[in-house]
């Protein structure tokens, strides 16, 4: 009996501890996660947390003093400069450490050994793409560079000072709940980071679904679908500049016709985790003509994945060669969206394409040679280990060839035969120190320094804006850009021969750009850069509606304060619905529809063209239009069963307004012609199903239905660390580009008076740890439309009083 | 009284171990009270699960008061799909009693068996 009961117990002791430390049987090992000493308790911040403290660390040169201000906000004074980077560096992993490893480990296809072998597609995608590959080349250009590098060395050293102060019960949240260290930082983790931002901004490409629709449609009616000048663009450069012959001109080559306008077929394969087109950005500087205070305002909000922990940590730092305020990225020293003493400076994507794929032949299987100027051409190959947790090491050799990585070939498409593969030429790849812009921008005094500071950025392109103190506003677009013949890169290129490549770059001083315009305001939101008159073929990816909204706006305003800039970020006015309702309201046959249908109508009829949180107007719109879109567009985008991409809706908007027997109304699947007057009823009826459904759900008000949600990193698997259901208005298109899960990542207005009169706000908080007070503090204000005023100190000795906490760093 | 003192041992005993070894010390200690503080194995287990039970209640109750239950909140989410604070500490304390409480069982049952 009694060897009955002890073994009964010694089992049952064996299977608790077993089951509660292990993650094989529940999701969580619940011993360790829910230990008071070691598990997530340990992470539940006092909300009267001090923050106080006194530090020693080998590496700093002198003593920095860290304020931080009742939003956890850090004003760091330092009396050597790398120290602040340092400094800038402990911060960021105190406060971020699990997201800055875990989006580096994303940028570097590493997913996997965090989350096992459902992340493996997605490291071998990376791979592929070479990012790895491409964070080498910039990390060595960096170690040219003695500014850079030394900053980059000292923020290194200041992420790593903090990492070796933890222990197993100190670490973050995220860390518990996957069960892995944090291992040590590296300079190549911050060119990860970069690239992980380039591939987010100029990673997004349509190569391979145009070449299906060129194929498909032909010529005439690919450009019908998918023009490259919208009738209604506004471009950032003002219509009408004058620009010079380019100094160099490039030919497409003699055989385009045949190899590259005319291809015998299409592409199957699926390309995945394409970057969100909508990432991209608001800015624009008034001059102090325009202003009440008679000095320039600068207003920029970037617009990306919106989630927690946010992207962006605010921070000031002061050195003795300048003083800054702003945001930073955790995981790069500086400010990257900010202001010093002197100037402001913003940024918004570009949005050009800087990705083109080539289609190579490779000689066999090996993947060792291909056909390139008449001979096989010997590729380099990088074996790619990816370490999956609990589990195998996975290789995957990826081929480099003249024009970069073999993305696509059969080992990762198996559509693919084992001679066809696809190689990507990128402008990320090539070498560059984006990181010196930024060091020279946080110093800089005037409009000639900014303008330096900015020849040094080449990739992701960005259209850079500035004001200063001393009443100057510009914008360039700047980046490395291909100069192209005309379509050159809309579609696959041959891979195998040299004139199909790339024959160089627009030089920087032929970007377009604007400095004190006469209509007193500069303002880029993503769209085409330039007018018809650009001497350059810029393909890319771009928004027509926003900038419409915003330059009109401008335009009109004088007297501005920093508050009108506030309301104009937030600016819930639809500028498409303007244009787009009067079509569908111009069409709808009201004969023969239902109650229901009737009651859609209306409601879209009556609505301000606000897209404000309660309107139902909005929603009714937007599924009315994008029904119309489908019904007009998949007959013929799903002809082919091949991989097509939707028509923007400028596109279709626009063609109608220009002639309402535009061909592709009609139906191509039914033997009757329609017409538009039928098809705009079809789409209000097909519409109408869904927003009964939606009714019924009362998700009919837009932001019931928008349902806005900063979700964590780990998005569905941390649904606990989101914020759901933010009542808000916005969406794409509108100034408030607020969508479901995308929009104002930081919202940012600078007045360059004197004490400067600056605003920001962005929907997370300083702290990264769900278990903190200070994890989404920001959010309400941000939901709101409303702005933190930033505190810029300019002396430690006065108003570093007024702070809540200080932390003191010292050499050892 | 040995039953309180038993427990209070356990508990000293988890708080302990704690500072410096991995969660699953709390089986350690349990096994230790168990196993050289003879009582009825139903005590045994009883004693070591009410002290590690109160040790991890409590000490979770007051971390989470302190964070005015923001994290409790999340993790009660995360791990039992609702949201109560008081549930996840009563898991937390469970758990952690539990644990303690076989542990101390089976050192008790072990220690009857090497006593003949």
């Amino acid at each position: 009996m009694k060897y009955v009961v002890f073994s009964l117990s010694l089992l049952l002791n064996i299977s608790l501890i077993f089951v509660l430390g292990t993650r094989n049987v529940l999701p969580l090992p619940l011993g360790s996660f829910l230990s008071v000493q070691e598990g997530v308790w340990q992470n539940a911040e006092p909300v009267n947390l001090d923050y106080n403290a006194s530090m020693n660390f080998d590496g700093l040169q002198g003593n920095v003093d860290v304020y931080l201000d009742d939003r956890l906000v850090p004003h760091v004074f330092a009396e050597v400069e790398n120290d602040a980077y340092f400094v800038q560096g402990y911060l960021h992993a105190k406060f971020r450490l699990w997201q800055m490893e875990f989006q580096t480990h994303a940028a570097a296809g590493r997913i996997s050994e965090i989350v096992g072998e459902k992340a493996i597609k997605f490291d071998r995608n990376q791979r592929r793409m070479g990012m790895v590959f491409a964070a080498e080349n910039a990390l060595a250009s960096m170690q040219k560079d003695a500014q850079t590098i030394s900053a980059l060395d000292a923020y290194t050293a200041g992420v790593n000072a903090y990492i070796s102060t933890l222990n197993a019960s100190d670490l973050p949240i995220e860390y518990k709940l996957l069960g892995y260290q944090p291992e040590q930082w590296t300079n190549l983790k911050s060119a990860l980071f970069t690239k992980q931002m380039t591939q987010t901004l100029a990673g997004y490409d349509r190569d391979f679904e145009f070449t299906n629709a060129l194929k498909l449609l032909g010529e005439e009616n690919f450009h019908i679908l998918y023009p490259s000048l919208p009738d209604s663009l506004y471009p950032v450069i003002a219509n009408g500049t004058v620009y010079n012959q380019p100094t160099i001109a490039v030919d497409a080559p003699a055989s385009a016709d045949s190899l590259y306008f005319k291809r015998k077929d299409t592409i199957q394969f699926v390309e995945d985790y394409k970057p969100n087109p909508a990432n991209g950005s608001n800015s624009w500087a008034v001059s102090g003509a325009k202003t009440k205070s008679g000095k320039p305002i600068l207003s920029n909000d970037p617009h990306l994945g919106l989630t927690l922990p946010s992207i962006w940590y605010e921070i000031q730092i002061k050195t003795p060669a300048f003083n800054s305020y702003g945001v930073s990225f955790p995981g790069l020293p500086g400010v990257v969206i900010g202001f010093n003493d002197s100037i402001a400076f913003g940024f918004t994507n570009a949005g050009r394409d800087v990705k083109d794929y080539y289609e190579v032949q490779f000689r066999n299987a090996d993947k060792a040679e291909y056909w390139f100027d008449s001979t096989w051409k010997k590729t380099s190959r990088r074996i790619e280990k990816i370490q999956v947790k609990n589990g195998a090491l996975v290789n995957d050799t990826v081929a480099y060839t003249v024009f970069g990585p073999v993305v696509y070939d059969k080992s990762f498409k198996t559509e693919l035969s084992d001679e066809k593969a696809y190689a990507l030429r990128w402008v990320a790849h090539d070498s560059s120190n984006i990181l010196k812009m930024w060091m020279l921008l946080n110093r800089a005094n005037n409009y000639n320094d900014f303008h330096e500071a900015i020849g040094h950025f080449n990739v992701p392109g960005q259209n850079m804006i500035f004001s200063s103190k001393a009443g100057d506003i510009a914008l360039w677009q700047q980046g490395t850009f291909p100069m192209r013949w005309k379509d050159q890169g809309l579609f696959v290129m041959p891979g195998s021969d040299s004139s199909y490549m790339w024959k160089g770059y627009i030089p920087n001083e032929e970007n377009p750009h604007s400095v004190n315009p006469v209509q007193g305001f500069v303002s880029s939101a993503n769209q085409r850069a330039a007018d018809s008159t650009y001497p350059y073929f810029i393909p890319g990816s771009y928004e027509v509606y926003r900038p419409i909204a915003i330059n009109r706006m401008l335009a009109s305003m004088n007297n501005i304060t920093a508050l009108d800039m506030q309301l104009l970020q937030n600016n819930n006015y639809n500028v498409f619905a303007e244009d787009a309702r009067p079509i569908l309201l111009k069409y709808v046959k009201k004969e023969g529809l239902t109650a229901e249908e009737t009651k859609y109508l209306d409601l879209v009829t009556q609505w301000n063209l606000r897209n404000d949180p309660g309107e139902t107007g909005p929603t009714c719109f937007t599924a009315w239009w994008d029904s119309l879109h489908a019904t007009v567009f998949n007959d013929e985008l799903l002809m082919g069963k091949s991989p097509m991409i939707k028509p923007e809706k400028f596109v279709l908007l626009e063609a109608l307004e220009r002639d309402s027997s535009f061909k592709f109304v009609d139906n191509i699947n039914t033997p009757e012609q329609e017409n538009i007057y039928q098809q705009v009823t079809i789409a209000l009826k097909k519409a109408a199903v869904q927003l009964v459904q939606l009714e019924k759900e009362n998700k009919l008000q837009w932001a019931k239905y928008k349902n806005t949600t900063v979700y964590h990193l780990l998005k569905n698997n941390a649904m606990a660390f989101a914020r759901e259901g933010l009542m808000n208005g916005g969406g794409n298109g509108i100034i408030n580009a607020s969508q479901h899960d995308h929009g104002p990542s930081w919202r940012m207005v600078v007045e360059m008076t004197t004490p400067t009169n600056a605003y920001g706000v962005y929907p997370g908080g300083q702290s990264g740890n769900p278990g903190s007070r200070f994890y989404d503090s920001f959010i309400e204000k941000w939901t709101k439309g409303m702005y933190y005023k930033l505190w810029f100190m300019e002396s430690a000795a006065t108003d570093g009083k007024k702070c809540k906490w200080k932390m003191s760093f010292a050499s050892k | 009284m040995k039953f309180i003192v038993s427990s209070i041992i356990t508990a000293a005993l988890a708080f302990a171990f704690g500072l410096f070894l991995p969660w699953w010390s709390i089986a350690l200690a349990g096994m230790l009270t168990g196993f050289f503080i003879p009582q009825k194995l139903s005590l045994s287990f009883l004693s070591a699960f009410l002290g590690v039970f109160l040790f991890w209640g409590i000490m979770s109750f007051f971390m989470s008061y302190s964070n005015d239950h923001i994290l409790a909140k999340r993790i009660s989410m995360l791990v039992i799909k609702r949201n109560s604070p008081h549930l996840i500490i009563l898991l937390t304390a469970f758990l952690g009693g539990i644990t303690s409480g076989v542990s101390a069982t089976t050192a008790r049952a072990f220690a009857v068996l090497v006593k003949k």
